[in-house]
């Protein structure tokens, strides 16, 4: 095969773009910029760190089953680690949306990395409803009751039962999990390949002003 | 595990849950304060020095 061959096909065109867009510096950079050095861009971290704890005590209950984390106390425990690794997940992600709202981080053509943010807080809501209807006790008895009148005024009822306990469990377990997952890695290999956001430049050069005397 | 007990027993999770009524918004007590303790993480985030921040302006 000629070297012109290989260069037209599409797996060596494919990581010459890879490699142009991300390379492996970018990908597991060695130093931030200064002005990264504040609290406020820790909850990015926080927020997947927390994912992973999820996913993580999620499998152990998959594995489990619901008679073990509702009836042991081992079960009980790894329940709660579960619940609670969501709430620091929503707890740091507000958090984390409110300085990237605060940062205007959407400039410099980083628009697709709020949307893929945007999609994934989405994402993550319907996740952990999925989640509290799945729970198979009275609360989600009495949460997915209360909901079904909401959905089905939305016409989504007929695709997404909530009365549905296996429909719903999959759907927190499978479908909504890979996408919250996916978003977030695309979401994190968009944040690498723009880099982080600088902040507001203090005297902004403003282009065509008028000078009123 | 007494020692745990005595930290559940902080808050009785078997009684009904307090809402705050303020015209027409209705917030239970529970979200209110997650919401409160987000704006002042939100705050601490953005005023709390950053470790090591100092030493690196040093050094420029």
């Amino acid at each position: 095969m000629s070297s012109s061959e290989i260069e037209r096909q599409w797996t060596t065109r494919l990581r010459h773009r890879v490699e142009g867009k991300l390379p492996p510096e970018k990908l597991l950079p060695d130093t931030q910029p200064n002005y990264v050095s504040s609290w406020i861009y820790v909850f990015g971290v926080a927020t997947m760190s927390a994912l992973f704890v999820v996913i993580a005590t999620g499998c152990i209950l998959a594995l489990r089953g619901p008679q073990w984390w509702h009836g042991s106390a081992y079960g009980h425990f790894i329940n709660s680690l579960h619940l609670w690794s969501v709430e620091i997940f929503f707890f740091s992600m507000v958090v984390h949306l409110w300085g990237k709202f605060a940062m205007a981080a959407w400039r410099g053509g980083r628009a697709l990395t709020w949307m893929t943010g945007v999609i994934t807080f989405l994402a993550s809501v319907a996740t952990a409803f999925t989640g509290y209807v799945s729970q198979s006790n009275f609360d989600s008895q009495w949460i997915s009751t209360q909901a079904k009148d909401g959905i089905n005024a939305t016409g989504a009822g007929a695709y997404f039962n909530v009365l549905n306990l296996g429909q719903m469990l999959m759907w927190h377990i499978v479908l909504l999990p890979l996408a919250a997952v996916a978003l977030t890695a695309l979401h994190i290999v968009l944040v690498r390949i723009k880099g982080v956001v600088p902040p507001f430049e203090e005297n902004p050069v403003v282009e065509n002003a008028e000078v009123t005397q | 595990m007494a020692f745990i007990l005595s930290f559940a027993a902080l808050i009785p999770l078997d009684s009904l849950g307090h809402y705050i009524h303020w015209g027409w918004v209705e917030i239970s007590v529970a979200n209110f304060i997650i919401i409160i303790l987000m704006i002042a993480t939100f705050i601490a985030a953005i005023t709390a020095p950053f470790p090591g921040r100092r030493r690196r302006k040093e050094n420029r």
